[in-house]
């Protein structure tokens, strides 16, 4: 039942999540092949990036729902995660306030709003990694595909609808902390954000998360449901008068989507130790569907590799050439959709073959 | 979501009476009445703009009447529900245009247009027993697609698509059959193997085909309806109604 793509990329992920742990942990630092805690961090974003490129090929790829909101939800589930590391700072912020955190403080406000109660607790701020992002999902997406919003005026109301909580967030009345955001993050359940074995360990987490994100998906897209949900990308009305509920179809998928974008938000931040409203910038959600237009849509495995190519190309050419990265991203986007329609997977032979049921 | 099939003790499966759909004033249907008896074949031909697709449109809840009613059997009115229930009460529709899952093999598709449940939770654990394979591998001999099993329908001719989706409309197991210029860009050979497989279908099913094929029609038809601006202009065999002269007029002008 596993095919060979599925099969060479969990072994890939298998081998990285035992390989840099050890790299980082067991090798000295003084050897070659020792990886650097940043790196180790770095890599453990890509992770997460390659989750949140999963989550827009679904929609995307499968069901044709060009979302360009996505990172709304990667951001969301990054807030939920956020105001729980805050919650653990505790008297160890700046203003040394066992219950507010340091914005509030600065703010002049006297009690913690009711929105933040219950994110002490690492269950529920997990919880709301989840529900968050997928009760918004939910709300719009039952607006949207009701209302038979489809193609090109959708994709406009996903940016609308990241734009809109973006300016929401920067409002520091909003009680997120405005455009400062989150930051200064001191431990996770107990465990020092700052030691290298912690950050082994959110790396170890993120790429078990990407893996089981991809066998999920992967379920998903080769049950009946899936096909019923390519259906409906390929012939929407025909699916209807087979008797398919093509708003129920559509709906699942997004949600779906919209919770493990949200998933992959909450991996991030304690990574790159920080969350501000710049994640919900409109570019950021164009950005992820270039990764999986740039990795081949429609395969998961492509979407990941987009991902991670692009990731590090930027990684190394914001470094490099900074002024450069925007001209190449076009350039790279452009060339892939004109020569390489499939994008890079669509170079391996027979990658697009599909398992014969 | 799921509704009761049809009663129809009457004999009749469709009954569509005093029809009115304007668009901006234009009556693209004006007062159309039209029964269908359980188990007939029935041809509906007219010029262009006289109103078929509309009618179609109606039946299968697509576009709302502004006028009249439209009963399934004597049970269901089909102005009450959407266009998946009315597919899954059992109506069973062909599009003008081959629709067919273009990404999806020949079996996939007939798979998905399985009569059942279709709901996302079942269709996330849905597993095809031994006696659903069957009826997909008797309708793909139906249709005569047997050896394109694991074919993509995208790549099938024009033809086969046309045949694919008349089998996933039997797979639906409707009780009524709306056909949409199902010989349209066909060759010969391929209208002849139409018309046998429409003709073996009446009876079992009810079966309305909408087409401007007169040879065709008089190769199938036992009935024909003659629309035109939008209501029934005649109505009876294929020769009675090629020598009305009220049709005569319709088709060749004044």
């Amino acid at each position: 039942m596993v095919d060979r793509p599925a099969l060479i990329l969990l072994t890939a992920l298998t081998a990285c999540g035992l390989l840099v742990p050890m790299l980082s942990l067991v090798v000295p630092e003084s050897s070659a092949l020792h990886v650097t805690t940043y790196t180790v961090a770095l890599l453990g974003k890509y992770m997460t990036y390659a989750l949140l490129a999963l989550a827009v090929d679904l929609v995307w790829g499968y069901c044709g729902i060009l979302s360009l909101g996505h990172s709304a939800f990667f951001a969301l589930g990054g807030y939920a995660m956020g105001m729980y590391l805050m919650r653990q700072i505790g008297a160890r912020g700046v203003y040394g306030n066992p219950l507010l955190p340091d914005f509030m403080v600065f703010l002049n406000w006297k009690a913690l709003p009711w929105y933040w109660y219950g994110f002490d607790m690492f269950w529920f701020a997990a919880l709301m990694v989840l529900v968050v992002p997928g009760l918004l999902a939910w709300v719009f997406g039952w607006l949207a595909f009701r209302s038979r919003v489809t193609g090109v005026y959708l994709s406009i109301i996903t940016q609308a609808l990241t734009y809109a909580l973006m300016l929401a967030f920067f409002r520091n009345d909003m009680g997120f902390g405005g455009n400062n955001g989150f930051t200064d993050f001191k431990d996770l359940l107990g465990f020092d954000l700052h030691a290298s074995a912690t950050r082994v360990g959110l790396f170890v987490i993120s790429t078990a998360a990407l893996a089981g994100g991809y066998l999920l998906c992967r379920y998903v897209v080769t049950s009946r449901a899936g096909r019923v949900i390519e259906a409906v990308r390929d012939a929407e009305s025909r699916a209807r008068f087979l008797g398919y509920r093509v708003d129920s179809y559509k709906l699942w998928v997004f949600v779906f989507s919209a919770v493990l974008a949200g998933i992959a938000g909450a991996l991030y931040v304690p990574q790159v130790g920080i969350i501000n409203p710049g994640e919900f910038a409109p570019l950021n959600s164009i950005e992820v569907v270039i990764w999986v237009a740039i990795g081949g849509r429609g395969t998961l495995y492509g979407a990941l590799a987009g991902a991670l190519v692009v990731n590090y190309a930027k990684t190394y050419l914001t470094g490099a050439l900074p002024e450069m990265w925007l001209y190449a991203l076009g350039a790279l986007f452009v060339l892939v959709t004109v020569f390489l329609p499939k994008g890079i997977v669509g170079l391996l032979p027979r990658a697009r073959e599909r398992p014969v049921s | 979501m799921n509704i009761a099939g049809p009663q129809a003790s009457h004999g009749l499966i469709l009954y569509i009476e005093d029809i009115t759909v304007s668009f901006d004033g234009f009556k693209a249907l004006n007062s159309l009445t039209l029964y269908i008896e359980t188990g007939e074949l029935r041809c509906i031909i007219g010029p262009n703009g006289a109103g078929k697709t509309t009618m179609m449109d109606v039946i299968t809840g697509k576009t709302r009447p502004d006028y009249g009613s439209a009963w399934f059997g004597q049970s269901i009115d089909l102005l009450a529900h959407t266009e998946p229930e009315i597919a899954q009460a059992g109506i069973g529709r062909k599009f003008q245009k081959p629709t067919v899952f273009v990404q999806h093999t020949v079996f996939e598709n007939l798979e998905l247009s399985m009569a059942g449940n279709k709901s996302v939770w079942r269709g996330l654990f849905a597993r095809l027993s031994p006696a659903e394979r069957d009826r997909i591998d008797e309708v793909m001999e139906t249709i005569g697609l047997s050896e394109c099993r694991h074919v993509l329908a995208g790549t099938l001719s024009h033809g086969q698509k046309q045949w694919l989706e008349i089998g996933m409309l039997l797979m639906q197991a409707p009780r009524l059959l709306l056909v949409d210029e199902p010989v349209a860009g066909m060759t010969p050979q391929e209208t002849e193997r139409t018309a046998e497989l429409l003709s073996s279908l009446a009876g079992a099913h009810s079966v309305i085909v909408i087409e401007h094929d007169m040879e065709f029609v008089r190769s199938i038809a036992e009935k024909v309806t003659v629309l035109h601006e939008g209501r029934v202009l005649a109505e009876g065999s294929i020769d009675q109604v090629q020598s009305d002269p009220r049709v005569v007029e319709v088709y060749l002008g004044e």
